[in-house]
């Protein structure tokens, strides 16, 4: 829509002046909520009982977030949340891989390779994006005890993965879709077989999407708490359980600003996928009309 | 015009159905693709059509705390049926869910259509959009929980700034607190519904915007003519996207009111929840999770009935 | 610090080895004592264990309550791993017990001679079918009322006894530019408010027959509808911002001196303690108005699951054992702002609030007045409380529902929980 034929008229003007004005005042109501938390960080105690929310910090500190990430005390334990992050890690890095390599494959085979009945097939499995967890605690709960992988890791990547499918394989297949099936009949009749025909044409051309799947994915399951309270042990707790702690293991006074600072570390890895790849995200979602 | 979104749900004409060609291993490769989706079809079947089924079983039991199979055939519906705060919790959904998909879906599309314009900072500004999606809705709850306190937020700046009146305490009343629970929401996934009507506003060519113009049409009539019809795709992309998680609401929900004042701001989801779990009736928490999916699924088979038999054309 | 960084370095070490459940000698417990003094009370007994040469694997899991914490136990007992012992209380302890999932600490019990040394109405709640399954940690007392006294004078009003002096010496602080009653808007806490006015304007018996036993001619009668009334009228006590805030919150406002009252239970004590304040000097307790007599009581109690590993069942055995100890009696109960289990103990080191608390509860258990709190889940099963919570909640939020409809709908809430 970028080249379209534009007047260069004083109304013209006009409404480009508006239109600058209502993308400034909407960007200060989507940062709004980010400055307070960030702001709020980096104020001592006495700032943020005296002032008001948007008040600028006159003795910024970064004392809170020390505290946030070594030293609070979430529950018993007060070595702040600096350690969950890794359990996140370890919990998301395998999830997201597995969750994406499985749903490129279907995807893959959904469109690529139809039989009778792949449509309902994909219907079918798209569900699975409409359950909330809370339905399927107990039942989950009672599957992993049955194998054995209760309050465990495995467990833990196992419910993501499981429950990331029907997303991953509804971004893949609609990409596919939009991938011209000539390029696979081509190599079809030279012989080429299912996973050889992956591998060579569809793989390469699927950064874009797998970009979108991988950020989708990461971001949900860094940012889940009902599985990653229920199914962990208390060593492989993911960060969102610690900050969950943090900000209810109150001394009296409410340090609102290790809270927010802790908030913002837990934060930190997903907001720093969408700011560095959120332009690859918009590229992947408008990658299918971009072809030669 | 190729509408080719990674998003969109095109039933390309399959030209290989059931292809097999006559290599030595032609028969394995027709059996491959089901091959491989096999796993997940299982899991599919195991995991959520299984688990709902066990839902629907617990049900009609009369379960407390933990499982039994003690039937009661349809009682837990019957009380659920006569239970007040269950049809807060369903008009709430109702509520928060039609404003929340609807109210994105404006803004999402009016401010992908306005960043379109060839602004210079727009790779900037749809950062500053897209990245309230990167939060958890804890963290988004508690801190618009924050702005919204009446005693410490807005209305307290406002106030200070010398509009004495000005008030703001929609989230301490039981009757508007509702509201407070989709301007938050909103502003988490908004800017992620721009980002898809984006995606799909370059994804349009430009030659059938240009006829238009030619023939003298005015920029909004073209935007409402000629360009939204093409965003279905997109829209069905987003209405799926967005229902999934007006229906999954829960964290915001703890996070920002707590379900309150009162039980003013239940969601089906939380409501759910504290049956099943904090109050020992599971029984009543499935039906009510039932209910839940089944109303769910009611709006949505049609929709997707409607949306993937619409793709013969383009 | 240097305590817990050791520990958790061992633990990490040992979680590192072994599998992430309790093995070897470990009690793996599940608790929600996350807040400042909570968190250090708890930590007393998890280093009495370490002394004796047993693990401690600390699963916390902070929110409402327990709330959270709940939800996660029974995640667990449903995968067949529950943890060593978790915090549960009241009622639900039998609930448990229903289900065979507790261990038994009858040696534990008669080797320590329990049932010489528990009153009868904490001994039962530990027990289920003849056989000791919990162990108490604390009494505390609920109908408890809280005052600054520094606001108290600037309005020129004294402690209320009754609940009408309640309401005008509200209305003085009230004028004297303070706020009358700290209260923070939650379910629970509107249920604590309510228990105590009923207490206070009806009295103990009648407490008993509607919030105990569920008597429907109790629960939708005139006496429910004056209480309802009482409690209503309480909102005028209370400031604006209340919806939705934490209860520590409120009791910093009458710490701050923002605000003169606060209703709650002896656990704010601890945060009057955490603030450095003394008892009778900085901050006044009395008995919620109108309830001199009576006694809310609340158990915190650590329930002990079945295990079948022998030297867990040992380090088990030991945590049931030192929780019932005077060293750690003593400790938890003075940060935590409750009474010991044990009545026995020397309360010297205690303040004044709590030895009166100690003097009331061992008053009311012979004299009669001892009754369980409905609010924090000792007096009905949790899906009555829920319900019950539900109209209570409902109905101080709702500007227009008269108390009539409010006490009818707690005689459905009764009835409608019961399955």
């Amino acid at each position: 829509m970028a080249n379209v034929i534009r007047r260069q008229t004083p109304a013209a003007r006009l409404f480009r002046g508006l239109l600058y004005g209502v993308l400034i005042l909407a960007a200060l109501f989507y940062i709004l909520p980010l400055v307070v938390m960030l702001m709020t960080s980096v104020k001592p105690l006495s700032e943020i009982s005296a002032g008001s929310l948007l008040s600028f910090p006159q003795n910024p500190t970064l004392a809170p977030w020390t505290k946030a990430w070594g030293e609070a005390c979430t529950g018993m334990r007060c070595d702040g949340v600096g350690g969950y992050f890794w359990n996140s890690f370890a919990i998301v890095i395998p999830a997201v891989l597995i969750s994406t390599t499985i749903g490129a494959l279907n995807g893959y085979a959904l469109t690529k390779w139809r039989f009778k009945g792949s449509e309902l097939v994909f219907a079918l499995m798209l569900f699975g994006c409409f359950i909330p967890f809370q339905v399927v605690l107990l039942p989950m709960a009672q599957t992993l005890g049955w194998l054995g992988i209760s309050s465990s890791r495995a467990g833990l990547i196992l419910v993501h993965v499981v429950f990331g499918i029907a997303f991953t394989t509804l971004f893949f297949r609609n990409f596919y879709v939009g991938i011209p099936n000539e390029l696979v009949s081509a190599a079809k009749l030279d012989g080429a077989g299912f996973f050889r025909i992956f591998w060579r044409i569809l793989l390469p051309v699927s950064a874009p999407i797998i970009v979108v799947s991988v950020i989708w994915q990461f971001t949900q399951i860094w940012n889940d708490f009902l599985f990653g309270v229920a199914f962990s042990a208390h060593n492989t707790q993911p960060v969102t359980v610690a900050l969950n702690n943090l900000v209810n293991t109150s001394t009296g006074v409410r340090e609102y600003n290790v809270d927010m600072a802790a908030a913002m570390i837990a934060a930190l890895p997903t907001l720093v996928v969408y700011v560095l790849a959120g332009k690859y995200f918009v590229r992947g979602l408008t990658a299918g009309s971009v072809k030669g | 015009m190729r509408d080719s979104l990674p998003m969109k749900n095109t039933s390309a004409t399959p030209l290989e159905a059931g292809a097999k060609r006559s290599t030595p291993s032609g028969g394995l490769q027709a059996w491959l693709p089901r091959l491989v989706l096999a796993p997940s079809v299982a899991i599919s079947l195991f995991f959520v059509y299984g688990f709902m089924l066990w839902t629907f079983v617990l049900s009609l039991t009369s379960s407390r705390m933990l499982p039994s199979y003690d039937f009661v055939g349809f009682g837990q519906y019957s009380r659920l049926m006569a239970n007040e705060r269950w049809w807060v919790a369903s008009t709430n959904l109702m509520i928060f869910g039609v404003l929340f998909v609807v109210i994105c879906l404006v803004i999402g599309s009016l401010l992908a259509i306005l960043l379109d314009q060839k602004i210079r900072q727009e790779g900037a500004l749809r950062t500053i959009y897209l990245y309230p999606m990167a939060l958890s809705f804890i963290v988004t709850g508690v801190v618009w929980k924050w702005l919204l306190n009446p005693q410490l937020g807005i209305q307290a700046m406002v106030q200070s700034w010398g509009f004495e009146s000005f008030r703001f305490d929609w989230i301490t009343d039981p009757d508007m607190a509702i509201y407070t629970l989709v301007i938050a929401a909103v502003w988490q996934a908004s800017g992620f519904v721009m980002a898809l009507f984006l995606a799909g506003l370059r994804g349009i060519d430009d030659s059938i915007v240009k006829a238009a113009q030619l023939d003298g049409a005015s920029l909004p009539r073209i935007y409402w003519r000629v360009v939204m019809p093409c965003l279905r795709p997109v829209v069905f992309s987003a209405v799926m996207i967005l229902a999934h998680i007006a229906i999954k609401s829960f964290d915001l929900v703890v996070a920002l009111t707590g379900g309150g004042p009162g039980y003013a701001t239940d969601l089906p989801a939380t409501f759910m929840y504290a049956h099943a779990f904090t109050r020992a009736q599971i029984g009543l928490g499935s039906a009510s999770a039932m209910l839940m999916l089944g109303g769910v699924l009611a709006i949505l088979i049609p929709y997707l009935y409607s949306e993937l038999r619409s793709r013969k054309h383009g | 610090m240097s305590t817990f960084k050791k520990t958790t370095l061992a633990l990490a070490l040992a979680g590192a080895a072994l599998a992430s459940t309790a093995q070897a000698n470990e009690v793996e417990v599940l608790h929600w004592w996350t807040s400042g003094g909570e968190a250090r009370a708890a930590n007393v007994l998890k280093e009495l264990m370490e002394a004796e040469g047993y693990g401690w694997q600390d699963f916390a899991v902070a929110g409402g309550g327990g709330e959270t914490a709940m939800t996660v136990l029974k995640s667990r007992a449903m995968s067949g791993n529950p943890p060593s012992a978790a915090q549960i209380k009241g009622p639900e302890i039998q609930e448990w017990g229903e289900l065979g999932l507790l261990g038994d600490l009858n040696g534990v019990a008669d080797a320590e001679g329990w049932d010489e040394l528990l009153p009868d109405v904490v001994a039962d709640i530990m027990r289920y079918d003849g056989q000791y399954v919990a162990v108490p940690v604390n009494v505390h007392r609920v109908n408890w009322l809280w005052a600054n006294p520094e606001v108290l004078e600037a309005a020129g009003v004294e402690m209320p006894t009754t609940l009408d002096e309640l309401f005008e010496a509200g209305e003085a602080i009230r004028e004297a530019g303070f706020v009358p009653l700290a209260h923070g808007g939650q379910a629970w806490q509107d249920a604590t408010v309510f228990e105590s006015v009923l207490l206070g304007g009806q009295g103990s018996e009648f407490y008993q027959q509607a919030l105990v036993e569920l008597d429907p001619e109790a629960l939708g009668g005139e006496q429910m509808i004056d209480a309802l009334e009482d409690f209503k009228r309480t909102r005028e006590l209370m400031d604006e911002g209340m919806p939705g805030r934490d209860w520590n919150i409120a009791t910093a406002m009458v710490i701050d001196g923002v605000a003169g009252f606060q209703l709650m239970g002896d656990w704010a004590k601890g945060e009057f303690t955490a603030a450095g304040l003394t008892a009778g000097e900085d901050y006044l307790c009395a008995a919620a108005p109108g309830t001199e007599d009576a006694f809310t009581f609340n158990i915190d109690s650590l329930a002990m699951f079945r295990v079948t590993d022998d030297e867990e069942l040992e380090a088990q055995q030991a945590l049931a054992r030192l929780v019932l100890e005077p060293t750690f009696q003593e400790a938890f109960n003075l940060a935590k702002g409750s009474i010991p289990a044990r009545p026995d103990l020397d309360m010297s080191e205690f303040d004044s609030c709590a030895q009166q608390s100690l003097a009331d509860f061992q008053r009311t258990a012979e004299e009669g007045g001892l009754v369980p709190s409905m609010a924090h889940g000792m007096a009905v099963r949790a899906d009555v409380q829920g319900a019950i919570f539900d109209v209570v909640t409902n109905y101080f939020n709702d500007a227009d529902m008269p108390a009539e409809e409010a006490a009818e709908r707690m005689v459905s809430a009764a009835e409608a929980a019961s399955f």
